[in-house]
């Protein structure tokens, strides 16, 4: 079972955070802490695993990847295969691009629910879900679509968040 | 704060007026000055502002729908920030009853977030998911599904069960997959409340979507780990769903980087490896597709390594192929001599696999010998715990050495507590495994200790005391001296380096004490030197002081036997000062012990600490049989007869002693009664030097006011109320009697004049009885300091020598090679058994505990001591015999007139029996004390007085706060 996914900055800075075991926010902060202390202890060009049942209770590994200014991360229980979640991380990070177009931290940081609704298409309680980008863009797609005809608010257009692009 | 108010209004006000920019052109405002802040404090201070507006206007009546809706994804945002957004909570439960869909997908996706499943709030939920999950639009169906995944819990389960399981046939195929999914989520939360759907997953399997057949197997993945045999017979159908996808079945969306869905293979690999788990016959119908899949499998792409890899899981979980395994093998040797870029991945996994497939064929280790040494020494810190764990798997009696000392330097490089304890715990159970030799393993084990001494158990200190103790060889006695005097010179070597922790110092302190000067190399002066510098030069608890002083005692009584004169060393002499004055009675009480035993003949200095005698069994009469004559002629004498607490609790309300205040309270109370009801025939009896003072006065003065009511206690039993039992008051008798429930003050005045007898060289035994008693307690006493050996041994000489033998095969398994894990397994199994035999074994008789409340064991690990405390307990349970017998009437007299002079260092041996747990089994040793008290005098006594004092400002010494005491007399 995957146990949580955790999007921060290479600050340290949490971008998006999703607990599949309820974690008080006193909690979280001293996860992602504890989380971001050894990842940003780790060299380049190592593995992408590291066991982390230092930080989440024991049998449970970590796999993440660093891109650009960001940490993507997958908890998750011996039920589950490295290669595999990292691949699962792939097709996160495909989906968000086919999204956005691009994307980059600031995305991540205006659209947060949306990265929600691409998570819970991918995960669903803890397990895989669908890891197909495409089906899953369809699905956000068809979300966004619905939410705009029953009513027309949209998502923060991309002119805006770019004004603060750096 | 006022000001960050203000600060915040005004920010608001501002930003209200420019929110015509857009919905949410004030979170891009927060968002953006989060980001722009540059440092930890600032980012904090605006997002308090910004939670301070918020709880303001969320709370403004008739918020319009969509600004709420800002706001909301704003306190979500300032939550996922580690900050409380908990006003905002209702307000998101609020939003799910909308009927706009952004609406109510936002605040189900706040409340996801927000919420436990057993927060208070979730019961306004439960009627909306109930509705929503009836709902016509699939996404308001989804949106519910996720949303019951976070939040149902346990007792909630059954109010969405129904609709639930009919979404099982809903016609989107989204919906069923999320609704199996959601089942599995029920059943993980509690299996019973979904037992009986759980052939719905089966039917599942056979759904028309792969997609929900994907689904199933997490449910099923869980149910089979469960319960394997159940669910044998799909073995066959997951066999055949594996062959399809694999064959490229299903349709071309499932394919993910040109593998037919890796995923359901993964899940389907697994479900394999488990069922066919030692099962011939399952593991027959799965051969045909895993030699497929090693075939098919590309090994380019990172998905395909990741099916390769759980294919080698599944070939080294099942009953073994050959051209399966070689295969397995071949592949593992691909990942571990993979070279592209992300080659660590691979190797991670190559070394898992590696370690997954020795245990079925331990040779083919070695030809990738290079490949994991290369890996030893990779920068990779992950990969670098891989190995280990497989170079922990692979040890052996020929390869030890190396590995173990590859363990305890890499030990010493990292600074990770939890991995440090880990290995830590590794490097000794190899080291209890297979040691070479006796040497190697002292060796080891120091370093060990001085590198992760802290964090390792301290099981692990006794088992190597023991060690040195009982010796490898069975018979061989040179072998066992040698071994003893080589940890002497490797211990004497080792203290100087500046800091040790604190369990090694103990080992080092009782080494040093039982065989410092066994094999004459080292003089007793040096040796005490240098147990002295160890508690000075390192800032050490009490506990290590103790093992230090009783080491000194040791060497001094083995000194004293052998005839030499033990000259006391100044440093010694100084640090023996500073313990008699400690706040810790139990360290108190060692240094008395010292100072008493400074002043024994040879012979008697011989029997009380014996040479070498740690292995010895001592013989306790637990249930003093000795005493049954003494009790009997006592209770002719018109004593009472000892009644266990229980009882006594029927007779009178106060008798709880579980702590210093309430023994206080108690005695307060006590001293009531006696007012309500004056009894004048009392105050004759009470010495010159109070006849005067009147008992409320005493109030102010504890210390007096205890040793008056000891004397009277004891007068009182021994006079009117024992002999005339019928005539006295009962309700001072009850009270009197809780009083001295347990052993305390008086009981030691008595055993004190025959200790008194004794040190003065009258050998004649007043009372033999009243001796011997002494003497046991006195000898449980002085077995404290090597009870983390005595209890060991105990505990193995009581639950069958089984645990020490298996002990002693385990370290000397190069005998006997065996297959590792067994031999591990076995000492484990022995060792972890004992413990709880002994708790039932030695459950001791609870008439005899005086005590209500049970004494805290400072070391929990180990449970022989309680064994230990139990056997030692029934002898301080004489104190209230002794007091009822008390010697009649003119010679208590005298020995109160002569205790007189050492009021204080009486109260406090009252007082510490409850504020001290440690220790308090043993009480009725504190008899010492008083002895010493008089004959040392003013050094003592001003000591004691320093301490009543303290008592008198109102607070109760402890051995946890000296600094504090220091602080307050100066």
């Amino acid at each position: 079972m995957i146990r949580a996914v955790i999007v921060m900055n290479t600050q340290g800075k949490p971008r998006l955070l999703k607990f599949y075991d309820f974690q008080p926010p006193e909690k979280q902060k001293e996860l992602i802490r504890s989380v971001f202390a050894v990842l940003s202890g780790r060299p380049d060009n190592v593995s992408n695993f590291v066991e982390a049942d230092a930080i989440f209770g024991p049998g449970t590994r970590l796999v993440y990847k660093h891109l650009a200014t960001l940490y993507f991360i997958f908890v998750f229980d011996n039920s589950e295969n490295e290669l595999a979640m990292l691949d699962l991380i792939q097709v996160f990070v495909e989906t968000m691009d086919r999204c956005f177009k691009n994307v980059c931290e600031l995305d991540i940081v205006f659209n947060f629910n949306k990265m929600h609704a691409i998570v819970d298409e991918i995960i669903f309680g803890g397990q895989v879900l669908e890891t197909s980008s495409e089906q899953v863009m369809k699905a956000v797609e068809e979300i966004s679509r619905l939410e705009k005809s029953s009513n027309s608010i949209s998502f923060v257009p991309k002119a805006v968040s770019g004004r603060f692009g750096r | 704060m006022e000001q960050l108010k203000t600060i915040g209004r005004e920010l608001a006000m501002g930003s209200q007026g420019g929110a015509w920019a857009g919905q949410s052109k004030e979170f891009l405002d927060l968002v953006k000055s989060i980001g722009e802040a540059r440092s930890k404090a600032e980012e904090d201070r605006i997002i308090l502002r910004e939670i301070e507006s918020l709880r303001r206007r969320i709370a403004e009546p008739d918020v319009p729908r969509r600004r709420m809706k800002d706001y909301i994804i704003r306190l979500v945002y300032a939550e996922m920030l580690g900050h409380d957004a908990s006003f905002g909570y209702i307000h998101a439960v609020k939003m799910t009853h909308d009927d706009s869909l952004p609406l109510k997908r936002t605040g189900y996706l706040a409340v996801t977030l927000f919420l436990n499943d057993d927060h208070d709030l979730i019961i306004l939920i439960i009627n909306t998911i109930q509705k929503d999950l009836r709902s016509d639009n699939y996404l308001v169906v989804c949106a519910a599904l996720t949303a019951a995944c976070k939040l149902i819990n346990e007792e909630t389960i059954p109010a969405v069960l129904p609709q639930v399981v009919d979404l099982l046939a809903h016609p989107k195929e989204t919906v069923r997959k999320k609704a199996v999914m959601t089942l599995h989520r029920f059943y993980q939360r509690s299996p019973a409340s979904v037992s009986h759907l759980i052939s719905n997953f089966r039917k599942r399997l056979c759904d028309s979507d792969p997609g929900v057949m994907g689904a199933t197997l997490c449910p099923l993945f869980d149910l089979i780990t469960e319960d394997v045999n159940s669910y044998k017979d799909l073995v066959a159908s997951f066999a055949s769903i594996l062959k399809q996808v694999a064959e490229r079945k299903l349709p071309k969306t499932y394919d993910y980087h040109q593998m037919p869905a890796p995923f359901i293979q993964i899940k389907l690999l697994k479900i394999l490896a488990l069922l066919g788990s030692g099962d011939k016959q399952a593991s027959g119908q799965v051969y045909n597709v895993l030699s497929d899949l090693f075939r098919k499998c590309e090994t380019s792409s990172n998905i395909g390594n990741a099916v390769l890899y759980e294919c080698i899981c599944c070939v080294s979980s099942i009953y073994p192929n050959v051209k399966l395994m070689d295969a397995a093998i071949e592949a593992t040797s691909k990942f571990l001599k993979a070279c592209p870029s992300d080659s660590h991945n691979l190797k991670y996994m190559g070394i898992d696999a590696l370690g997954r497939l020795i245990k079925i064929n331990p040779d083919i280790a070695e030809e990738h010998q290079l490949a994991v040494i290369d890996c030893l020494e990779d920068p990779d810190d992950t990969l670098k715990r891989k190995t280990f764990e497989l170079l922990y798997k692979m040890t052996k009696s020929s390869n030890v050495e190396v590995i173990v000392e590859r363990m305890i330097d890499y030990l010493i490089s990292i600074d990770d507590n939890h991995y440090k304890a880990d290995i830590a715990s590794r490097c000794v159970e190899l080291a209890e495994q297979f040691a070479p030799s006796n040497q190697w393993f002292i060796q080891t084990m120091n370093k060990v200790f001085e590198h992760a001494g802290d964090l390792v158990n301290s099981r692990v200190a006794h088992n190597l005391m023991r060690l040195i103790a009982e010796g490898f060889g069975e018979d061989d006695e040179g072998a066992d001296s040698q071994l003893r005097s080589s940890a002497v010179d490797s211990y004497l070597r080792i203290l100087g380096e500046p800091k040790l922790p604190s369990l090694f110092l103990q080992v080092i302190c009782w080494v040093l004490g039982e065989y410092g000067t066994a094999d004459g190399k080292y003089t007793a002066a040096y040796i005490i030197g240098k147990l002295c510098d160890v508690t000075e030069a390192h800032l050490c608890n009490d506990t290590v002081k103790a093992y230090a002083i009783s080491a000194i005692m040791k060497i001094c009584a083995f000194e004293i036997a052998a005839g030499r004169k033990v000259e006391m060393l100044p440093e010694c002499q100084s640090f023996l000062d500073e313990l008699s004055a400690s706040h810790s009675t139990d360290l108190q009480q060692r240094a008395y012990e010292l100072q008493a035993l400074l002043c024994l003949d040879s012979q008697a200095a011989g029997n009380v600490m014996p040479l070498d005698a740690s292995c010895e069994d001592v013989e306790i009469d637990k249930d003093l049989s000795f005493l049954i004559n003494f009790v009997q002629q006592s209770i002719e004498k018109g004593a009472n007869p000892y009644l266990p607490e229980s009882e006594r609790l029927g007779m009178s309300g106060v008798s709880n002693f579980s702590s210093p205040y309430q023994q206080e309270a108690s005695s307060h109370s006590l001293r009531f009664e006696a007012y309500e009801l004056p009894k004048p025939s009392s105050i004759p009896v009470i010495p010159q030097p109070f006849i005067s003072t009147s008992t409320t006065d005493l109030v102010l003065v504890p210390d007096t006011t205890y040793y008056r009511e000891n004397n009277q206690a004891s007068k009182l039993i021994v006079g009117p109320e024992a002999s005339s039992a019928d005539a006295g008051i009962k309700l001072r008798l009850d009270g009197v009697q809780k009083k001295w429930g347990k052993p305390t003050y008086s009981s030691s005045s008595s055993i004190t004049t025959s200790v008194e007898k004794t040190t003065n060289g009258v050998v004649a035994h007043q009372d033999g009885i009243r001796s011997h008693s002494r003497d046991t307690t006195y000898d449980s006493r002085r077995q404290q300091p090597e009870v983390s050996v005595e209890k060991q041994r105990l505990a193995a000489s009581l639950f069958g020598a089984s645990a020490s033998k298996t002990e002693k095969k385990a370290t000397m398994a190069q005998k006997a090679p065996k297959g590792n894990s067994t031999n591990a397994e076995k000492s484990s199994v022995v060792r972890s058994v004992s413990p709880g035999t002994s708790k039932d074994k030695t459950a001791p008789p609870p008439d005899l505990l005086d005590f209500g409340e049970p004494v805290p064991t400072s070391a929990p690990t180990i449970d022989p001591f309680k064994e230990l405390e139990g056997l030692i307990e029934p002898a301080s349970a004489l104190g209230p015999l002794y007091n009822t017998v008390k010697t009649g009437g003119d010679k208590a007299q005298d020995l109160m007139a002569l205790h007189m002079d050492t009021p204080p260092s009486v109260s406090r041996t009252s007082l510490s029996l409850a504020s001290e747990g440690t220790y308090s089994t043993d009480k009725s040793s504190y008899t010492e004390k008083p002895m010493i008290a008089v004959k040392k005098g003013p050094n003592l006594q001003d000591a004691l007085h320093k301490d009543a004092t303290a008592r008198q400002v109102g607070v109760t010494p402890t051995g946890n706060n000296p600094n504090l005491f220091r602080d307050l007399l100066g």
